[in-house]
C-alpha cells in the first residue's frame, strides 16, 4: 500500500491487432496532484486512461490504482473513480438536473444529501440557469461543465479526464481549469489529457506520449530545463527561405516558422549553434538575427517527439 | 438494495427518453394500429370480384345462362367480351383481368359430352391466390340442362370451416399479426436503445459506473415488456373493434403466451446489441429476423406446405411458436396446457439468446 501514489503503472501495453497503442508504459502519478498526459492524437492518451479505469484490457503490464489492481476489480474502483470521456456522454434529450439526478442514483448517493449536492454543484459549475435544459440542446462548454460536475457527484478520489477541453472555447478552458485547480487542492488526484500546451503547462507533473511511447516524464520546469537542445530563435526577412537553407544544417534538430520568427532546435552537442546558424544565412545573403531563448513546453515537446526520428536519420 | 435502485434510476431514464422520444412512442401506438388496418382491410385471401373477360363463342341460350350463373356466384366480375380465345389472351397479358372464360362454339354439344371440356377457362398464374379461386370455380355444375345429361354428383369431400366459418381473412390473420407486429418493435426496440447509447458514448460512461451489465440490462429490458403488453391490448381491441376478431380462450393464457414471446424477443434484441455496432446495423439484423418471422412462421403461408427446410428454420423462430399459440389460444380455445410445447420452446429460447447476450455484453470496450 503506497498512500503517495495514486497510479502506479509498470510495462503497460494495449495492442489492437497488430498496432501497439500503448507500448510498456511506467507511470507514477502522486495523490493530489494534477498529471498531464501530452501527446497529439493517436499518441495513446486515451486507450491508457481506458485501461486505468478498467475498460480496455491491457495486453501486458500491470497497474495499481488507488490501492486497487486494474483490470481486476474494476468493480471496487468505479466508485472511488470519476471519468469525463472525451465525447460528451451523458444523455442529451434529458435536462441538466434530470442528468445529475440520474447519476446520484446510479452511484447511490446518500438521498437525504442528493438535493444539496446538486444545488451546490449548479451553482459551482455554473449551470442554474441551464437546469431545466435539454443537454443537447447547450453549448461546448456548459455541456462540459455538466461533464465534470456529473464526474465529481460522488467526490471521487480520483478523476480521469480525456481531452476534457477539446471542444470549448478559451475562456471556458480558463474556468476549467480553475475548477480542476480548485478539485486537487481539496485532495482530488486528477489525470488529464491534452494536446494544448498551455494546458500542459498548469499540470504539476506531465507525461509526453508519442505513437503510444512515453517520451519523457516529469514538472514542466523540469522538462523545460532537461530538452538537452539549444533554443535559438531567428528574425528574418524571408522566413520561408530562411527556414529551407536552416533546414540544411546537418546537425538541426527541427525548425518551426512562428509568424516572422523561426524557432530552431539544435542538440546542446553543438558548440556554437548561433554561428552555424548565422554562417548559413550570410552566405545566402540573408539578413537575420538569432538569438539564443530558453525551452517552452512546445519545444520539449518537439525535442522529445522528435528524437527517434533524429536518430534514425 | 442498491441494486434495485440503479435498476428503477435506469428504468426511469429508459422512460423519460422514451417519453421524449416522439417518434419511437409514435411507432409504438401508430405501428400496430397502421398494420392492423393495412392487414385488415388491404388483405383478403377471400377473393370476390376477379375482373374476368368472356369469349362467347357458342352464344347459345346455354351458354348465356352459363355466364349469367357465373356472374351471380360473385366471385367474377365480367367487365369485359370479346371474340375470340386470342382477345382474351391479349386481356391477361396487359394485367386487365384475371380470368378469361373462353365458351367454344361447339359448347352445347361439350356439355353433354363428358369426354371433352365444355369451357375453358384462362387464368393469370402469376397470382397463385387467383389460380386458386378459379380452381373453386371448375366445381360449378353446369347442370342447369336436365334434359340432357347427368346430374352432377354432390362432392364427395364436404369442407367444414372450423372455427372461422365465415372464412373471414382477419380472424385468421389478426391472431398471427400480433407476433409480427410484436417480432418487430420489439427486437428493433431493445437492439436500437443500447446500439443507440453506444453510438452516443453513454455507454462509456454508464459501464464506468458502479450499474452492473445485468442491472443495465433488466432496467433496459423492463420498459419494453410493458410496451410489448400495452401493444397486445391495442391490437386485441382494433381486432375486436373494427374486425370482431375473438379471444375464444383465456385471455390470461394469452397474455401469459405473449409474456414468454415478448421476453424471447428482447433476449434477441439484447443478442443483436451485443453485435451490432450502429443503429443501421442493428435495423438491418432485425429485418434479416423479420422477414422468415412473416413468411416462415406460417402467418403467411400455410406451415405444412412449406418445404422440410424451410419449416427447420421457420421452427427455430419464436414467432413460428408464438403464432400457433395465438391461434390455439384465440380461435380453437385451446388452453396453454394443450400448447405447453411452444412455451416450453420459447422460454428456452429466451434462456440461451440471453445467456449469449450477457457473455458478449462485458462491461468492457475492448
Amino acid at each position: 500500500m503506497n498512500g503517495e501514489i495514486a497510479i502506479k503503472a509498470r510495462g503497460l501495453t494495449k495492442r489492437f491487432g497488430k498496432l501497439e497503442a500503448v507500448s510498456h508504459l511506467d507511470l507514477d502519478a502522486p495523490r493530489g496532484q494534477i498529471y498531464g498526459f501530452l501527446g497529439p492524437n493517436g499518441s495513446g492518451k486515451s486507450t491508457t486512461i481506458r485501461m486505468l479505469c478498467g475498460l480496455l484490457t491491457p495486453s501486458e503490464g500491470t497497474a495499481t490504482v488507488l490501492d486497487t489492481e486494474v483490470p481486476g476489480d474494476a468493480r471496487l474502483l468505479r466508485p472511488k473513480i470519476g471519468y469525463m470521456t472525451q465525447k460528451f456522454s451523458l444523455f442529451g434529450d434529458m435536462t441538466v438536473l434530470e442528468n445529475l439526478q440520474f447519476i446520484a442514483e446510479i452511484y447511490s448517493f446518500p438521498k437525504a444529501d442528493r438535493a444539496e449536492r446538486i444545488d451546490e454543484l449548479l451553482d459551482r459549475y455554473d449551470l442554474i440557469a441551464q437546469r431545466k435544459q435539454l443537454a443537447g440542446t447547450m453549448s461546448g462548454g456548459q455541456k462540459q461543465r455538466l461533464a465534470l460536475a456529473c464526474s465529481v457527484l460522488h467526490h471521487p478520489e480520483l478523476l480521469l479526464l480525456d481531452e476534457p477541453t477539446s471542444a470549448v472555447d478559451p475562456q471556458s478552458r480558463r474556468d476549467f481549469w480553475a475548477a480542476l485547480f480548485r478539485l486537487a487542492e481539496s485532495g482530488t488526484t486528477i489525470l488529464v489529457s491534452t494536446h494544448y500546451m498551455d494546458e500542459a503547462e498548469r499540470c504539476h507533473r506531465l507525461a509526453i506520449l508519442d505513437h503510444g511511447v512515453k517520451v519523457a516524464d516529469g514538472t514542466p520546469a523540469e522538462l523545460q530545463a532537461g530538452t538537452g537542445m539549444h533554443i535559438i530563435e531567428v528574425r528574418a526577412d524571408e522566413p520561408y527561405r530562411a527556414q529551407a537553407l536552416i533546414a540544411r544544417i546537418p546537425e538541426i534538430v527541427s525548425v518551426t516558422q512562428l509568424g516572422i520568427r523561426l524557432r530552431v532546435l539544435m542538440p546542446d552537442s553543438v558548440i556554437d549553434p548561433l554561428a552555424a546558424v548565422n554562417r548559413v544565412l550570410r552566405a545566402a545573403g540573408l539578413p537575420a538575427n538569432a538569438t539564443l531563448s530558453s525551452a517552452t513546453l512546445e519545444d520539449v515537446f518537439v525535442a522529445v517527439t522528435l528524437k527517434p526520428q533524429a536518430a534514425a536519420a | 438494495m442498491n441494486s434495485l435502485s440503479r435498476i428503477l434510476a435506469i428504468l426511469r431514464k429508459e422512460v423519460r427518453q422514451l417519453r421524449r422520444d416522439h417518434l419511437t412512442f409514435g411507432m409504438v401506438v401508430g405501428l400496430p394500429i397502421i398494420q392492423m388496418l393495412m392487414f385488415g382491410y388491404a388483405i383478403n385471401t377471400d377473393v370476390r370480384n376477379l375482373r374476368t373477360a368472356i369469349a362467347n363463342q357458342a352464344d347459345t341460350h346455354l351458354s348465356q345462362q352459363f355466364v349469367a350463373e357465373l356472374a351471380q356466384t360473385q366471385v367474377v366480375e365480367i367487365v369485359d367480351h370479346v371474340e375470340t380465345p386470342q382477345a382474351l389472351e391479349g386481356l391477361l397479358r396487359a394485367g386487365k383481368v384475371s380470368i378469361g372464360v373462353h365458351i367454344p362454339h361447339d359448347f352445347d354439344r361439350r356439355v353433354v359430352d363428358n369426354t371433352r371440356a365444355a369451357i375453358h377457362l384462362l387464368v393469370d398464374g402469376s397470382d397463385p391466390t387467383i389460380l386458386g379461386v378459379a380452381n373453386q370455380l371448375r366445381a360449378m355444375p353446369i347442370a342447369f340442362d336436365t334434359s340432357s345429361r347427368n346430374k352432377t354428383e354432390s362432392p364427395q369431400v364436404e369442407v367444414r370451416p372450423y372455427y372461422n366459418p365465415e372464412r373471414r381473412t382477419p380472424v385468421n390473420i389478426v391472431p398471427g399479426l400480433i407476433g409480427v407486429i410484436l417480432t418487430m418493435t420489439m427486437i428493433m426496440f431493445t437492439a436500437v436503445a443500447i446500439v443507440r447509447e453506444r453510438e452516443r458514448g453513454n455507454l462509456e460512461l454508464l459501464i464506468n459506473t458502479p450499474v452492473s451489465s445485468a442491472e443495465l440490462m433488466i432496467g433496459k429490458v423492463v420498459p419494453y415488456i410493458l410496451i410489448g403488453m400495452l401493444q397486445l391490448a391495442l391490437i386485441l381491441a382494433v381486432g375486436r373493434l373494427l374486425f370482431d376478431v375473438p379471444v375464444r380462450g383465456s385471455i390470461v393464457d394469452l397474455y401469459v403466451a405473449a409474456a414468454a414471446f415478448i421476453a424471447a424477443n428482447l433476449s434477441l434484441g439484447l443478442f443483436i446489441s451485443t453485435a451490432a455496432k450502429t443503429q443501421f446495423q442493428a435495423m438491418q439484423m432485425t429485418i434479416f429476423i423479420l422477414l422468415p418471422s412473416i413468411l416462415l412462421s406460417g402467418f403467411m403461408f400455410p406451415f405444412d406446405g412449406m418445404p422440410k427446410f424451410a419449416q427447420w428454420i421457420g421452427e427455430l423462430l419464436p414467432n413460428t411458436h408464438f403464432i400457433r399459440l395465438t391461434r390455439g389460444i384465440m380461435l380453437r380455445d385451446a388452453a396453454l396446457g394443450d400448447l405447453y410445447l411452444e412455451v416450453v420452446f420459447l422460454s428456452a429460447f429466451t434462456l440461451i439468446a440471453m445467456t449469449a447476450a450477457a457473455m458478449r455484453f462485458t462491461k468492457r470496450l475492448d
